[in-house]
């Protein structure tokens, strides 16, 4: 059982998580991420741990609602528990000295992006950031990001906040202009990942996408993870979640990404239609828990 | 006392498992084999000609008294038969369903030579369920506490072994499983049907209530190192019982489209997750209603794997294997009740390639005769592609059930524990010691995918020397 001390929304459907997990924060590296079951009938979905202060013992989740697991882990307050959270998982985002790297987020994906850009900044790289959101509600993290980066570029589908666009366009205009970009980190929808591994590749910039498999264990037992990456089989859980873009199977990771969207749409709406029973699951676990 | 003659105990006849009709059970998850009643269980044991030399005794990799628990059954005193039992075995109700039984004491029974063995399996189950049911576990005396700490990592039925041993002990001991749920393939890989979960969680309470401390979501090597167990956790000796989880793919075409899964994942999200209560249990799993299902491979996972399927309510169960019934590893009943529920044995054949609807689904696969050639290492024959025999078959779901491999997650951390070429940890086969001080390894990790009587023989093993290198400091 995991204690939830803080949970407070930082955009809509977006919830920041802080849970005690010590022996996770000891260890936890950016690029590493946990699984969380919420209750004794729940699923195993992977969180990406967003930060970690190993002295007060607690991991940073962002949580954006889509299904719904994430729906149901939104509705959890502070004092609440969930049951499981294993990690951390997954090899940790390779930090060195690569002189430019540009950060690029989309969605909730700025927030898993975030512990690596922090992690580039120490190590001495110029870090660009360039935060993609549909509209000014959904960004998420800016002072933070902002903070930490040498530059920040804010793009909203709708033109609400910053450039109207995509997060490949002023990607595109950065290494137009003949700025020396040394790696690319792009995490978000798959269509974005795959976009800007389109846009880096002519120019041979090194490009690494954190891939969103689906999971169970995240210790290398089910292969379910599996994705294609190089014409070879990886599992996401324990060779990744980090591969590099040029030579990922988008269409694999898509396609396999789908295999279980009836079910999850019927799991959704049974819940929209009444999340108390989930609620109430999740609730008297923790109920239990401080008895 | 047996007070039949050797002529009136051989007339008997080898009693039969109550078991549920092929026609309901293959369409719900309760358990297959029923059990057997105390008066069958009684005429079963009078059918034990006593030897004075036990084949079956040796045949049994703990070396479980058959004799003298089979006697105290004749006798009529079930509790006594259940603790001498757990003198030797700590999960009988569990060896009693899924040992192979024919491989090892009931093949050692003489009986067996002109007439059918003994029961022993079906005896088995029966003292360990009845010390259940009437709620009379004789949990053993524990010794005064040594302040010796040891950890176990991996939570099988080797790490259960090692826990239950040391903990009688005097020993601290806590188990670290990397799973939300304790047990191991018990839980995660071995269905329902054939082993409910239930009947584990027995036994995990019985060890709890002596004392052991177990803590889930800790993957060893990721969550904490071995070396950090020692050095900032203060314990004193490690077992380390991470099993074979890791599945093996065939690299043949199409293998990563949707309704292709490994074993693993096929039966996790079943067991463990209990995808057959979608949705009132989050995980799904493909929906096998009215499909086309095939297993490849032929062991105990493979039948488990197809069984499930049907219970899932696939149309057709198909198991493809490339040799042919008689080379078949896994237990003689599980085939017996894949059969009488249907599943189809397609022997000697292979899959080539799995199919592609067109937009990543699994249509169907392209699959090959094999013939038997010369023998191989493991000195069963070697199926040989017959060339020109492919033929299709059409399928919605494909599992793979073709072996496992070591998880690296353990060795991969601990830069001094010595590994065979495989990547299993290699240890001194006497003491189960690895290379490294204090480290101990068995079950599945050290001889690959086995028995889960086997990696409780070398979880036994092994906590005699635990207990050794506890009490002396020598390694
Ligand atoms: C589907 C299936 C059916 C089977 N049927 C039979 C049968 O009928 N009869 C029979 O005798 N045998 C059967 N077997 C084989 C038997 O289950 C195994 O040989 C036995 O369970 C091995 O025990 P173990 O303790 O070595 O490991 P396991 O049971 O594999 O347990 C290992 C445990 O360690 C955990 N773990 C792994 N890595 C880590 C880590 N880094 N940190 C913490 N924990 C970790 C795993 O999650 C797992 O819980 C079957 C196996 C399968 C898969
Ligand atoms: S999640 Fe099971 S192997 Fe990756």
């Amino acid at each position: 059982m995991f204690s939830i001390i803080e949970a407070q929304f930082v955009a809509p459907d977006v919830k920041k998580f802080r849970i005690v997990a010590p022996r996770i924060a000891r260890k936890r590296k950016a690029g590493h991420f946990v699984l969380v079951r919420v209750h004794p009938k729940g699923e195993r979905v992977p969180l990406t741990i967003a930060d970690s202060d190993p002295a007060a013992g607690t991991i940073t989740l962002f949580v954006q609602g889509i299904g719904k697991t994430t729906r149901l882990m939104n509705l959890l307050e502070t004092g609440d528990y969930v049951s499981d959270v294993v990690g951390p998982l997954g090899k940790a985002s390779e930090i060195a000295f690569y002189g430019t790297v540009v950060v690029i987020g989309g969605g909730v994906g700025t927030a898993i992006a975030f512990p690596t850009s922090v992690a580039m900044k120490q190590a001495g790289n110029h870090v660009i950031s360039i935060i993609g959101a549909r509209n000014r509600d959904l960004v998420i993290l800016e002072s933070e990001i902002s903070a930490i980066s040498d530059e920040v570029i804010l793009t909203t589908d709708d033109g609400s906040y910053g450039r109207k666009g995509l997060v490949i366009d002023p990607l595109k205009e950065l290494i137009e202009a003949g700025r020396k970009v040394d790696l690319v980190l792009a995490i978000g929808p798959i269509p974005m990942m795959r976009a800007v591994a389109e846009v880096t590749r002519p120019y041979g910039i090194k490009t690494i996408v954190s891939l969103n498999s689906i999971m169970i264990d995240g210790t290398g037992m089910c292969g379910g993870c599996r994705v294609v990456v190089a014409d070879k089989t990886q599992f996401a859980c324990v060779d990744g979640p980090e591969f590099d873009a040029h030579l990922v199977n988008f269409d694999v990771l898509r396609q396999r990404n789908s295999l279980y969207r009836e079910a999850e749409r019927l799991s959704l709406d049974k819940f929209q239609q009444d999340p108390s029973a989930d609620l109430a699951c999740a609730k008297e676990m923790c109920r239990l828990q401080n008895l | 006392m047996n007070s039949l003659s050797p002529k009136e105990r051989v007339k008997i006849p080898r009693q039969k498992m109550p078991e549920q009709e092929p026609e309901s059970r293959r369409k719900n998850f309760e358990e297959v084999n029923l059990g057997l009643e105390l008066e069958l269980a009684k005429r079963e044991a009078h059918r034990c000609l006593e030897c004075a030399n036990t084949k079956c005794v040796e045949t049994c990799p703990v070396g479980v008294k058959v004799k003298d628990f089979v006697q105290l059954i004749v006798a009529g005193d079930i509790l006594a038969a259940a603790a001498k039992m757990r003198e030797d075995n700590v999960l009988p109700a569990i060896t009693g369903r899924v040992c192979p039984q024919e491989d090892q004491c009931e093949g050692g029974c003489i009986l067996g030579k002109k007439f059918k063995p003994l029961a022993i399996g079906y005896l088995e189950r029966f003292v360990a369920d009845y010390e259940a049911a009437v709620g009379k576990v004789g949990l053993p005396q524990k010794a005064p506490a040594t302040g010796k700490k040891v950890a176990i990592v991996g939570s099988g039925p080797a790490g259960l072994t090692v826990a239950g041993d040391l903990i009688q002990r005097g020993h601290e001991v806590t188990v670290f499983e990397a799973l939300h749920e304790i047990g191991g393939v018990l839980v995660y890989g071995i269905p329902q049907f054939r082993l409910p979960k239930e009947i584990v969680r027995r036994e995990v309470d019985n060890l709890r209530a002596l004392g052991v401390r177990f803590e889930t979501n800790v993957v060893v090597g990721k969550t904490v190192t071995i070396d950090e167990l020692f050095q900032e956790e203060g314990f004193h000796a490690v077992f380390v019982a991470t099993g074979a989880g890791l599945p093996q793919f065939m690299t043949i075409p199409g293998e990563h489209l949707n309704g292709v899964y490994s074993a693993n994942e096929f039966l996790t999200r079943v067991n463990l997750m209990r995808a057959y209560r979608f949705p009132e249990y989050d995980s799904p799993l493909y929906d096998c209603r009215g499909k086309n299902v095939a297993v490849i491979g032929g062991g105990n996972t493979a039948m488990d794997a197809i069984r499930t399927s049907l219970r899932l309510g696939a149309a057709n169960g198909y198991l493809i294997y490339r040799r042919t019934e008689a080379e078949m590893p896994a237990r003689i009943e599980e085939v017996k009740h894949a059969k009488e529920e249907g599943v189809q044995l397609m022997m000697l054949a292979a899959p080539v390639e799995f199919l592609d609807n067109g937009s990543g689904w699994l249509k169907g696969a392209r699959c090959i005769r094999m013939q038997l050639g010369e023998p191989d290492d493991s000195g069963r024959r070697r199926p040989v592609p017959l060339p020109g025999s492919e033929f299709e078959i059409a399928l919605d779901v494909a599992v793979i059930a073709v072996g496992t491999t070591a998880n690296p997650l353990v060795q991969s951390t601990t830069p001094d524990l010595k590994t065979t070429r495989k990547g299993y940890i290699a240890v001194d086969e006497e003491t189960m010691k690895t290379s490294k001080q204090g480290v101990f390894a068995g079950g599945d990790i050290v001889t690959g995918g086995a028995t889960v009587i086997l990696a409780m023989g070398a979880g036994r093993k092994a906590a005699g020397s635990i207990q050794q290198y506890l009490t002396t400091g020598v390694w």
